[in-house]
């Protein structure tokens, strides 16, 4: 028997696929796994907790108490004059969603190898939901900055905020792709040899002291003006800066550190997505 | 009617041994071979795959050169040893792994119940479990809101709906996972092994509702099991695979027949040559095992069977021991007997010579094989083989009533009738 019309087939699964290709159909057809998780990833966080979700605030409020203790009042790391808690909070909410994005996603195919090497699903649904819930964490953590700083207008600090603050959304899709492309990256790699999480396991708390986040940017140049570059290659520094001062009305901004960090921000998001192709498909053979 | 699945010389390559310091300057060799457009150094192709003896390479070929086809609507079985590749197979199908040559080319969605109650979370209730295990087996919110009833009667666990699941039982956490899978909506549904858990009931309730879905909604199943009589109840066709490669490919009776009798390594035993390489080991050492229909050419319910073993004994005054064990195709021991070669510690060495009858009217007619058991003083063992023989009582065609009697043994019983008015 000879086939007239060649057989439409739905799939074809074959030994290589595209490298850029990111199913982004399939995704969105699997949109609701991808909010099932997020919910998943919010309440399994405070089950079986008395404070439930106040669990939320309580972790960055005891941070920078313990900042406002140890580096500005034991240290004397001058903050810019600007209020201490308030300087702390902006820095550490948005270093603590770069850094949990990025040890989350550095271990997500170690960690769902149960479900991934059980069942298909576009694979990238499992790095997307832990930005996305480590978003709403994110946007918590944001409505204390906010209380924080009525707070502190309400007892009369000179807060001005000025047109810098519009760069937000900006901002926060840069630490969500460089949590993302690091994160995806370092597992791509960590399927076949575990050694690069022990380096993310230590590697990410000191890369917070080569951010600027317990200093401002202004005082490293002024202390270490020969290696301040090291802080300004680092592309969070200017995200955290441009924070600062859009928010808070001082810090250290300016357009070309805030573009340098762009381009490192695209090109570690798309060298992530490509590494992160080529392992997907065969990585239950060796995680 | 149409082809749902077509799968073309698929392969697919396991590297074994532990992956460590030695691996990463193999992959920098890869990769230079990948850039000078090379092969890959380090896949042979073309090697079996036997899990029992040693290759030449540390890469293995759990899949080899596999293709055949599948109907819309078929009941595909498919069967074969562990390790013969059987769980890869659905895992390339299932979209898990890809392979390393080939392809596969599907029609419609595809759902895989390769171990029920993946993405579970032990924290989340039943509720919840089921929205999110749904959604991870590829089904949207609404088709699951729709089905939530049916899928929480079908479980059985109504009560502990709104329970965390770490509360439930393993069974019931079966029941409920299983109960997901069930109601998912795809055209092609692949199953493995989950038949093994539950209690009977569930399992009777899951083998009905997967020959529902098969013959009635018009999917198609592919079904990875050992339990032959479930593959027979539930399929159609039947594909046997042996080391990787697909020896055999018919309707499901046929193929279950086919495995059967090939999990039998020999039906007549001989050795050929020297004495050191013959099975055995330092203390005893088989030479010969023979079985023949006691009249006839082939072995048949009434034939009775002769048995001749002749071995060479190395292990000098004890009381040496010879056991058999005969097996059917079911795993199902049909007896267990020993014969003592020696009784006063007086063993020797040389060649022993052991023959028996197994009476006519005895066996059924199916598959057998025979395990041997050499002991000392009837307590350890000295030399033991699984299935080191396997041969087949054929079934007597007596007319109309020619199909097989069940039961493990087939017995010819003096009957004595008498009336009274």
């Amino acid at each position: 028997m000879t086939d007239l019309h060649p057989e439409k087939w739905d799939i074809e699964i074959n030994a290589k696929g595209s490298l850029l290709d990111l199913k982004l159909k399939e995704v969105w057809h699997y949109r609701d796994l991808l909010v099932l998780l997020v919910r998943r990833d919010f309440i399994s966080f405070y089950k079986q907790t008395i404070l439930g979700p106040v669990w939320f605030f309580i972790q960055p409020v005891i941070t920078i108490l313990f900042y406002t203790l140890i580096f500005g009042n034991l240290a004397g790391i001058p903050v810019d004059g600007l209020p201490k808690p308030l300087f702390y909070l902006a820095g550490t909410i948005i270093w603590n969603y770069f850094a949990d994005c990025l040890n989350k996603t550095s271990t997500v195919f170690k960690d769902n190898a149960g479900i991934l090497g059980k069942v298909y699903f576009p694979r990238l649904i499992m790095p997307l939901s832990i930005v996305l819930s480590n978003l709403i964490r994110f946007a918590v953590q944001f409505l204390l900055f906010i209380i924080l700083y009525i707070i502190f207008i309400l007892k009369g600090e000179h807060i001005i905020p000025n047109i810098a603050a519009l760069l937000l959304p900006l901002l926060i899709i840069m630490i969500a792709s460089l949590g993302l492309g690091l994160g995806m990256i370092i597992s791509a790699v960590t399927t076949k040899y575990r050694d690069i999480a022990f380096i993310v396991a230590f590697g990410v708390p000191l890369l917070m002291y080569a951010t600027t986040v317990i200093y401002p940017l202004s005082v490293a140049q002024a202390k270490y003006p020969k290696y301040s570059w090291l802080i300004k290659f680092n592309p969070i520094t200017a995200i955290i800066e441009t924070f600062r001062y859009g928010c808070l009305g001082k810090g250290s901004f300016n357009w070309e550190l805030l573009a340098y960090s762009i381009v490192s921000t695209i090109v570690i998001l798309l060298t992530g997505i490509v590494i992160f192709n080529k392992v997907e498909k065969t990585f239950v053979d060796t995680v | 009617m149409s082809k749902a699945i077509k799968v073309e010389n698929l392969s697919k390559a396991y590297q074994l041994g532990d992956f460590g310091t030695g691996t990463i300057s193999r992959d920098l060799e890869r990769f230079w071979a990948h850039l000078r457009g090379k092969e890959d150094p380090f896949l042979k192709i073309g090697e079996v795959n036997d899990r029992t003896i040693k290759g030449e390479s540390d890469v293995v070929w759990s899949l080899n050169n596999i293709n055949f086809e599948v109907e819309q609507g078929d009941a595909v079985g498919i069967i074969g040893r562990n390790g013969a590749g059987k769980s890869t197979l659905l895992k390339i199908l299932s979209r898990v792994t890809s392979p390393t040559t080939g392809s596969v080319k599907l029609k419609g969605r595809i759902a895989s119940l390769l171990e029920v109650g993946t993405g579970f979370h032990p924290e989340l209730s039943g509720r919840e479990n089921i929205y999110l295990n749904g959604a991870i087996l590829g089904m949207r919110k609404a088709e699951i809101r729709q089905k939530f009833d049916e899928i929480v009667s079908f479980s059985g666990v109504e009560r502990y709906i709104d329970t965390p699941v770490k509360r439930y039982s393993s069974g019931m956490y079966v029941r409920l996972a299983f109960a997901v899978a069930a109601h998912l909506e795809s055209e092609i549904l692949i199953v493995d092994e989950v038949l093994a858990v539950g209690d009977a009931e569930f399992q009777k309730k899951c083998l009905g509702k997967m020959g529902q879905v098969s013959m009635n909604e018009g999917r198609t199943v592919l079904f990875v099991s050992h339990n032959m009589a479930a593959v027979k109840t539930l399929c159609n066709r039947g594909i046997v695979l042996a080391n990787g490669q697909l020896i055999y490919e018919n309707k499901q009776l046929e193929a279950v027949g086919f495995y059967q009798t090939n999990n039998n390594t020999r039906s007549t035993f001989e050795h050929q040559g020297d004495l050191t390489s013959a099975p055995g080991n330092e203390n005893i050492k088989v030479l010969k095992f023979v079985i023949r229909p006691l009249t006839g050419d082939s072995i048949s319910i009434s034939t009775g069977i002769s048995l001749e073993m002749i071995f060479f004994n190395q292990k000098t005054g004890i009381n040496l021991d010879a056991t058999f064990e005969l097996k059917n195709s079911d795993e199902i021991p049909v007896f267990h007997n020993g014969v003592l070669i020696s009784t006063n510690n007086d063993s020797k060495t040389g060649f022993y010579t052991v023959k028996c009858t197994i009476p006519p009217n005895l066996l059924n007619a199916g598959n057998y094989s025979f395990k041997l058991i050499f002991g000392e003083n009837q307590r350890y063992q000295l030399f033991g083989a699984d299935d080191f023989i396997g041969f087949e009582v054929e079934n007597e065609s007596k007319g109309s009533n020619s199909a097989l009697a069940p039961g493990v043994i087939h017995p010819k019983l003096d009957f004595d009738i008498s009336y009274q008015a």
